[in-house]
């Protein structure tokens, strides 16, 4: 088992607490010129997401939690899980809906994620950072608007919701930004 | 801090100009102890002997010389207090100094330390004397001075006696506070005091000015002497402004005896932690013994203070190359 002292602390480590993965956002040291030396660490949760404060006594060690990332190619769902396949090894893997999240509403067939493992088995899923995806459902549009603005809600093939402008149409394919729901652009020939 | 792999990680992550501000600013510091009259001394960074103190951990090197392991100063007080003895009046050094496992936003493990001594002054005396520097090196010369007292910062602030409080009146001034894990942590009571002076009372301290904190507890003297009376209090000063601690002082403590005691019960307590035990400084003990004169000495970190001149919020900022590039 391998254990970290708090002078490892940095942002992006990886340590167990309580039984759950946390990945370390911020860490602070403070010390008293003549006294104890203190960290204060902002960590989330690596399966919840919830992000709380910790105080660790520095020199104290805490377990590593084995996290890491992994690119992984989404196959698909067979209604209760999503499967992927690690495109080098070919070994496939299945992620219930907790580790996937989000994610969900935004990948399709053959996209290559960011699948974080813990202790081996996927613990979290990130969609790429821009998906292409089919406009199922949206009220046509005022024709001749090319403003943009306002727009107008559209539902995607994966079930997903976004804003879109007023001249795009059910059928079209459209670029979105996963990180931030929004539409970017129309693309052809999709 | 950008990551250490960059290929243009051998630039300074100190501006140019800042390299110019370290110089002006170390001219003036060496200017005002000129028109002062004190003297600029020189004293190993290496030392057979290191420091006690459990708080503080030296870095050893090994291989120098007839290859035995030599420690690299934590402070330069040790080789001062023998020139003092020696009959040095008063003195003053600009060094390097290390402790290890010290890094973040105000802490590096090589940082630059500029100590001095007032032979015959009280520490009262050397705190204006700290203050009046201190306006100098900043060029602020109506930057007012405040002090209070460790127990008043206390009492005002978190309605709590250090002085009295037990190891779970701290705790659970520490919850009331908001400090994460407070109800698990596991300290002594000076440890406590370090957590809630650290989480909940520094930020506020030298907000509009300097501020002085003073007589601290016993229990933290450190090297200083302990004023005896009702309340017993270490004469022993901090100096901050802006919520960072500038500078540590103390009327110093002379006797050889309780010097010895002091340093025995350092060594005791590091072997409860677990910690070494480095060789007492004989040296620095037969100096007291054979009588070094009653005075003040104060040490002051000058890469934070050039953060202050220059209004910069990590310490990196103001090192040419630190470690992680070093």
């Amino acid at each position: 088992m391998a254990f970290y002292s708090t002078s490892e602390f940095k942002g992006g480590l990886k340590i167990m607490l309580d039984g759950d993965p946390y990945n370390i956002v911020e860490n602070e040291f403070v010390k008293p010129g003549k006294g104890q030396a203190f960290n204060r660490v902002r960590v989330r949760n690596l399966k919840t997401g919830r992000t709380v404060e910790k105080t660790f006594k520095s020199g104290d060690t805490v377990e590593a939690a084995d996290v890491h990332d992994t690119e992984m190619q989404y196959l698909y769902n067979d209604g209760e899980e999503w499967h992927f396949m690690d495109p080098e090894s070919f070994e496939q893997m299945t992620a219930d809906a907790n580790a996937v999240g989000e994610a969900a509403k935004w990948i399709k067939d053959n996209d290559v994620c960011k699948v974080t493992l813990w202790n081996g088995a996927p613990l979290a899923v990130d969609p790429p950072n821009f998906v292409v995806l089919q406009i199922v459902e949206t009220d046509p549009g005022l024709k001749g608007d090319t403003s943009g603005g306002g727009g107008k809600p559209a539902t995607l093939e994966t079930g997903a919701v976004v804003r879109v402008p007023l001249f795009v149409q059910s059928g079209e394919s459209i670029k979105v930004d996963t990180r931030t729901g929004e539409y970017v652009s129309r693309v052809k020939d999709a | 801090m950008p990551p250490d792999h960059l290929p243009n990680d051998w630039r300074p992550s100190a501006e140019l100009a800042m390299i110019q501000a370290r110089a002006d600013l170390f001219a003036r510091l060496r200017a005002f102890f000129a028109a002062a009259g004190v003297l600029e001394v020189e004293t190993p960074i290496l030392s057979q002997a290191a420091v006690t103190d459990p708080a503080l951990a030296s870095l050893s090197v090994g291989g120098v010389g007839p290859a035995r392991s030599l420690y690299l100063q934590t402070s330069p007080e040790f080789p001062m207090k023998r020139l003092l003895a020696a009959g040095s009046g008063p003195i003053y050094q600009i060094c390097k100094v290390f402790r290890d496992d010290e890094r973040g936003r105000l802490h590096h493990p090589e940082f630059s330390l500029l100590e001095w001594y007032r032979p015959g002054w009280d520490p009262w005396r050397l705190m204006d004397e700290v203050a009046e520097l201190t306006r100098v090196a900043l060029q602020r010369p109506t930057l007012p001075v405040e002090r209070i007292a460790y127990r008043e910062l206390f009492l005002q602030r978190l309605h709590l006696d250090p002085w009295s409080a037990t190891v779970e009146d701290l705790r659970g001034a520490a919850l009331a506070a908001g400090i994460a894990d407070a109800a698990s942590l596991d300290l002594d009571a000076d440890a406590w005091l370090d957590l809630l002076l650290t989480h909940c009372l520094e930020a506020g301290l030298g907000r509009d000015g300097m501020t002085f904190l003073v007589d601290y507890p016993p229990s933290q003297a450190a090297l200083a002497r302990i004023r005896p009376g009702p309340i017993p209090v270490a004469e022993r000063f901090e100096l901050y402004l802006e919520g960072v601690e500038l500078a540590n002082g103390f009327q110093e403590l002379t006797d050889a005896v309780e010097q010895r005691a002091r340093f025995q019960a350092d060594l005791a307590q590091r072997r409860r932690r677990g910690q070494s035990e480095p060789p007492l400084d004989e040296r620095l003990l037969a100096a007291l013994a054979a009588g070094m004169p009653e005075c003040s000495g104060v040490a002051l970190g000058l890469d934070r203070l050039l953060m202050m001149a220059t209004g910069v919020d990590r310490i990196d900022g103001v090192l040419a190359f630190p470690v992680e590039r070093a």
